[in-house]
């Protein structure tokens, strides 16, 4: 309401009526407003408790001694603060290695992802060649695909690729790289595909005349242009690529004996496995909560960002 | 000049095209092939068998039982989660002041937002390990505990959640439990994207509503309602997709993958179990083809059901 002169009265009636009506009508709606907008923070205020109460317990649980969370697993409050716990959970439970190695992974794959992604979606965008249509479609097809129908030959595909170039074969930082990349490309290239065919026609044909190069005009041009499209599938990949669990199970498997390198979702599905055997549930708990926590983190302090980014990749 | 574009292009699309090929095409492709052998993916024994691992599929009773219960989650997952993320998208938004700056939102919005958003950036695997230990089915699970203490389940006897196979209004209950987890994890990325829809609807169509003397409900379901079908139908594809991907929460939350007593049988769950424990590759692969299918015709359909003009504001 431009013209309500009662900011704080929920919507305010229209001047008209107010003056014609008299005041029955105002009071009667600020009235089954009031009881409206109790409803509605008692409905918001018990789905935020669903949504934050176990995440606090998580944490809470996290702080406590094995026998505490046995002993009185409901309570929010531990004795004593066992910081111990994600010690364990770090060294014994190996977090601190799923963390370094999902760290790496993500520097290169999101790069790379980005990078192959946004050259390929700028050129299908805007550059007509035979064949245009088609490679668009093979890249779209691949959102619709079932992962899990392409394992076990992927799996031989990658193994046979360790045999001529061990650093790409199972087990190893970079082939994750590469394979995140390629199953990234689909969604990133279908997203800034539709991105770059908004941009400004007249601004690239003033760079031509200038005498930029196409991969010139790309570089400090077009990708500048794009970088609001760039944040939001930028975030989708973290975290698509963070959340990854399938390939990483599928393919980070240990194949001469050695140490299997895993990322953090995986480890936190043996850790949470292996539990019937060790039942170390506090280190669990802190195993969760260090998943958790630094996500969370980022999440609070950049969530305009996020939510922008991440709501603008199903909006496309 | 047309040979420098020539050149332009294919630099660009080398790399990327190549990556793809090889790991995601040619690994398809593959699988397709092998769903016509009897390949057991361990030896190199194998041979052509045509179409009859198709065949086969039409009558395996445990494929049946997990395709309906991937249409279960097909249906109530969209469904439920798109009805709560408006239902609280609605409230705040609606239920709040409006004035000069448009609709406001109630008191706090911007806070419900960012909690309500959470579960969106948990990992899959961390929701489900976190769900794991909130379902226990002993006093130390986070409902069971809670529900015992004030006396509502007898402590003997507490709910068993993902391991119980009786059927609720004809549908396993394990899965009724699986469903939950994902409305939870999935209305508060939603809700933010109605949210942001419904903001976008300019306001002196409320005032002119208003003005005529629409009631609060009159306008979310005869203006708010309708204009948001275009993001709506989105939201429903987008869900679709996840609701046939449910297979990381039957993964670590259900009783050998896929139970008790395959009541939580999804087709991911049986191609897996059919591929790496049966060793039986060629009828996994054949599987996955139909699922393949299933999901691009699913597609096709929804695109074109919720195609339609735009309005424009």
């Amino acid at each position: 309401m431009s013209t309500t002169t009662h900011p704080r009265t929920d919507q305010a009636p229209p001047p008209a009526r107010r003056d014609a009506a008299g005041a029955a009508r105002p009071r009667g709606a600020g009235l089954g407003g009031r009881v409206f907008n109790g409803f509605s923070h008692l409905f918001l205020l018990v789905w935020a408790v669903m949504v934050i109460y176990p995440l606090v317990w998580v944490v809470m649980s996290a702080l406590k001694s094995d026998s505490e969370v046995i002993r009185k697993p409901l309570s929010l409050i531990p004795d004593t603060l066992r910081f111990e716990n994600f010690g364990r959970a770090w060294g014994e439970g190996h977090l601190g290695a799923f963390f370094l190695n999902t760290v790496l992974v993500l520097a290169g794959s999101v790069t790379l992802t980005m990078l192959l992604g946004s050259m390929a979606a700028y050129v299908l965008a805007r550059y007509d060649f035979p064949g245009n249509r088609a490679i668009y479609y093979m890249f779209l097809t691949g959102l619709t695909l079932p992962i899990y129908l392409a394992a076990v030959p992927l799996f031989k595909g990658v193994y046979n690729m360790g045999v001529v170039f061990p650093l790409l074969g199972p087990n190893k930082h970079l082939m994750l790289i590469v394979v995140y990349v390629a199953w990234s490309l689909s969604f990133t290239i279908f997203f800034m595909h539709s991105f770059f065919r908004t941009l400004p026609h007249s601004i690239a044909e003033a760079a031509l005349v200038d005498g930029a190069s196409h991969s010139r005009m790309f570089f400090s041009v077009m990708l500048p242009m794009a970088k609001p499209g760039l944040i939001s599938i930028g975030i989708f990949n973290v975290l698509g690529q963070w959340n990854q669990w399938y390939l990483p199970t599928l393919l980070m498997q240990s194949v001469a004996g050695e140490p299997k390198h895993q990322v953090i979702s995986q480890g936190l599905i043996e850790l949470s496995v292996n539990q019937g055997y060790k039942s170390d549930w506090s280190g669990l708990f802190a195993g969760v909560t260090m998943a958790m926590l630094p996500v969370l983190i980022v999440y609070i302090v950049f969530q305009r960002q996020v939510q922008s980014g991440l709501t603008a990749g199903v909006g496309k | 000049m047309r040979h420098g574009v020539a050149r332009f292009v294919t630099g660009f699309l080398a790399l990327p095209v190549a990556l793809y090929l090889f790991y995601v095409v040619w690994p398809f492709a593959q699988a397709a092939g092998y769903s016509l052998t009897d390949w057991g993916g361990y030896s190199d024994r194998q041979n052509f068998v045509g179409l009859d691992n198709y065949v086969r599929l039409l009558s395996d009773e445990l494929i049946r039982k997990a395709f309906w219960h991937n249409v279960f989650f097909l249906v109530t997952v969209p469904l439920f989660t798109i009805a709560l993320a408006l239902f609280l998208a609605f409230l705040l938004n609606v239920g709040g002041r409006e004035d000069r700056a448009g609709i406001r939102g109630v008191f706090g919005s911007g806070f419900y937002k960012i909690i309500f958003f959470f579960p969106q950036v948990l990992s899959l695997v961390v929701i489900a390990v976190m769900w794991q230990q909130i379902y226990r089915s002993d006093n130390q699970g986070l409902i069971n505990g809670l529900l015992i203490k004030v006396g509502l389940v007898d402590a003997d006897n507490p709910i068993a959640f993902t391991a119980d196979p009786e059927p609720f209004l004809g549908i396993p209950a394990v899965l009724w439990w699986l469903l939950l987890i994902a409305v939870w994890s999935g209305a508060g990325f939603y809700m933010v994207l109605f949210s942001a829809a419904m903001q976008s609807i300019p306001k002196d169509i409320y005032e002119a509503a208003i003005l005529d003397g629409a009631s609060r409900l009159h306008t979310f379901f005869r203006i708010t309602l309708p204009l948001l079908r275009d993001t709506i139908s989105v939201a429903w594809v987008y869900l679709g997709f996840i609701a046939l991907d449910m297979y990381a929460l039957v993964f670590v939350m259900t009783p050998s993958q896929g139970g008790p007593d395959h009541a939580s049988e999804i087709f991911a769950s049986v191609l897996n179990f059919t591929a790496f424990q049966k060793g039986q590759f060629g009828y996994a692969c054949a599987m996955g083809v139909a699922l393949a299918i299933f999901t691009i015709l699913l597609a096709a359909a929804q695109l074109r059901i919720t195609r339609r003009e735009r309005i424009e504001f």
